[in-house]
């Protein structure tokens, strides 16, 4: 059975179809790519997923469940996280924080707990800290543990909503352009963390632009274009596709 | 970093203490009684701290939970149930202790204080829930203008309405007593007891928000007012989150209002009025938002003055231009490092003026 399944997902705003009847299914442990022209619907098929725009129409199944049409933190409390494309951190927190509120589903205490110090807290704060940490250090962020996320760089800012999103201990993880605004050296950084995460289990769908990205890491890429779903396959297949050549890859890559 | 917040809470009790001693001996004793009903107010300034500050909700309405926490205890504790109660029926109520006689108000009978106290928390908590869950769909200005007509509603409805004692509110409220030997009240000689029992309010309630804004829920809060969407992908109930603490700060001001009437046995409706709301607004901008500390002084500094009539008639308008002000000079409070570089900066230069 594939992790995610999305059937004839549909949204559109106005008269435009942002996102027609689109489907395909992702198996657990995969890296699968979406890819296509900007303004094809993939951040919208993004946030028809997790919750964030209402549908028009379509199915999605998370682990045979199904989940359309329930509101983002019911999804995110499933098992799915996500970065955005237009990085959304915390400003007025430090990164330890943004990264601790991603470690939120994970954590019980409750307004009772909390106004009256219960000592469970104490040790549930302790064992959450503990977590982010490690994964704070994964992504090389622990210098910047303590400083407020705008007054970091923006390949800084990325890292940490990856590693915020990773704190919910995701089992599929959805990434909105993760290379956006990277230079060479942190994109190839960016490679190799996405296939450690892989390596550790979670299954993640990949929106990018960058196209060595999406064939280095990918294990099947979906090509978006005006909504609709044109192709789907391996790296290699989708590089000699024509019509995905002719509307979005150009001639240099083909 | 825990060491350094207790501190905080060793400094404020020392500063309590040192204030009540510094009114015995220079013999002013008479201001501990402003200074208390400063206290009542400051809970609801700390409230509102909670949900505007660190939640991002401005409420315009809060006042109303004040005044209604007042109304409803002083209905309750003055002699307007007495009629009620005929003897068949209350037996049993008094041997509960549910119903009492208070020797202050002709041995009228009314609901043992405590009880009242009940009422008026579990009917608070329900009305902040049911405004609550349609308002806190709305957003920024809409809120605020949402809870500004349900403030005018409220305030209408205390000023209106025959049992409420319309223009002239409630008199003759009976003391809230407690433990038999001390009574919230006016009674002169429970004055300075009646200080420190405002002030452990104000002090506990410093604790309970501390607690909640260090811990998760607290994160929770300051990353829904930063990104509501972000907030809610990473797993947090948004709707729910501000719900609750809308209630708790609701809660506190009902609890601010409830002794407060005991305390000045009565309330009137010039409580329940928009310029009390706003006046609470106005505050915690001042306060710094999401600065508890901030909000605390100047909860306590400004209520003071004004309750002293250090503003005179032009009491509102004070806070009018302090709102104003605040927004245009020093939008996160008078605590931040920016609004102190600024005043260095002022100061400076009307120092060259004059020397030239
Ligand atoms: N909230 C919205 N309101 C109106 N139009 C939208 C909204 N979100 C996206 N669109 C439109 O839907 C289309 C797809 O947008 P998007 O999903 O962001 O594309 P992509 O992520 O592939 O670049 C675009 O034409 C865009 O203008
Ligand atoms: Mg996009």
């Amino acid at each position: 059975m594939p992790i995610l399944e999305v059937k004839n997902i549909a949204r559109s705003f106005g008269g435009l179809k942002a996102v027609d009847r689109v489907s395909f299914s992702v198996e657990g442990g995969q890296i699968k790519a979406i890819i296509g022209p900007n303004g094809a619907g993939k951040t919208t098929l993004f946030n028809l997923i997790a919750g964030i725009l209402e549908p028009h129409g379509g199915e999605v199944f998370f682990k045979g469940e199904s989940i359309y049409g329930l509101p983002p933190h019911k999804i995110a409390q499933k098992g799915i996280f996500r970065t955005f494309q237009n990085v959304q951190l915390f400003s007025r927190m430090t990164v330890l924080e943004n990264i601790l509120v991603g470690h939120h589903r994970k954590m019980q205490a409750s307004f009772f707990h909390a106004a009256f110090g219960v000592p469970a807290l104490h040790r549930e704060e302790k064992r959450a800290v503990k977590k982010v940490t490690a994964i704070a250090e994964m992504l090389n962020l622990t210098k910047h543990l303590h400083i407020q996320t705008s007054q970091l760089d923006f390949g800084t800012q990325r890292l940490v909503e990856l590693a915020r999103a990773l704190a919910g201990e995701p089992e599929l993880l959805l990434l909105d352009e993760p290379a956006a605004g990277l230079n060479i050296h942190e994109t190839s950084q960016l490679a190799s963390f996405i296939r450690q995460i892989r390596t550790s289990g979670i299954t993640i769908v990949l929106i990018e632009h960058d196209m060595s990205l999406v064939m280095d890491v990918s294990d099947e890429i979906v090509v978006l274009s005006y909504g609709k779903k044109i192709a789907e396959g391996i790296p290699s297949e989708i590089q000699k596709n024509p019509e995905v050549i002719a509307v979005y890859l150009g001639n240099e890559n083909a | 970093m825990n060491i350094g917040r207790r501190i905080h809470l060793l400094a404020l009790c020392i500063f309590i203490i040192a204030i009540q001693l510094l009114a015995e001996m220079s013999g002013s004793r008479y201001i501990l009684t402003q200074l208390t009903m400063t206290g009542y107010y400051t809970l609801v300034v700390l409230g509102l701290c909670l949900l505007m500050g660190y939640a991002g909700q401005v409420s315009l309405g809060h006042a109303a939970f004040f005044a209604l926490g007042g109304y409803l205890t002083a209905l309750f504790s003055s002699s307007h149930l007495d009629q009620l109660f005929t003897h068949e029926n209350i037996s049993i109520l008094r041997k509960a202790g549910i119903i009492t006689h208070h020797p202050e108000i002709n041995n009228a009978l009314c609901l043992a204080p405590i009880v009242s106290l009940g009422i008026v928390l579990f009917f608070t908590l329900i009305l902040a829930l049911i405004i609550g869950i349609p308002l806190l769909r709305l957003k920024g200005h809409y809120l605020s203008m949402a809870t500004l007509g349900f403030g005018i509603i409220v305030h209408r409805i205390f000023l209106g309405t025959k049992i409420f004692g319309e223009a002239d509110g409630i008199a003759n409220v009976a003391p809230f007593r407690i433990f038999g030997f001390f009574a919230v009240g006016g009674d002169a000689s429970h004055r300075i007891a009646n200080f420190y029992f405002a002030w452990f309010l104000v002090l506990c309630a410093i604790i309970i928000l501390r607690n909640i804004i260090n811990s998760r829920v607290g994160r929770a809060l300051r990353a829904i007012h930063d990104s509501e969407e972000a907030a809610s992908a990473m797993g947090v109930d948004v709707g729910k989150y501000k719900l609750i603490v809308f209630a708790i700060s609701a809660l506190f001001a009902a609890i601010g209002g409830f002794f407060m009437t005991h305390y000045n046995t009565g309330i009137g409706p010039s409580e329940a009025g928009i310029m009390k709301s706003v006046r609470y607004v106005a505050i915690v901008a001042v306060g710094g938002m999401a600065n508890l500390w901030g909000c605390l002084i100047m909860g306590t500094v400004l209520n003071f003055f004004s309750l002293r009539g250090f503003f005179g008639s032009y009491d509102d308008a004070v806070f009018g231009a302090l709102l104003i002000g605040i927004m245009i000079w020093a939008p996160d409070g008078l605590f931040t490092k920016e609004f102190s570089h600024k005043f260095r900066h002022f100061v400076e230069k009307i120092r060259c003026q004059f020397s030239k």
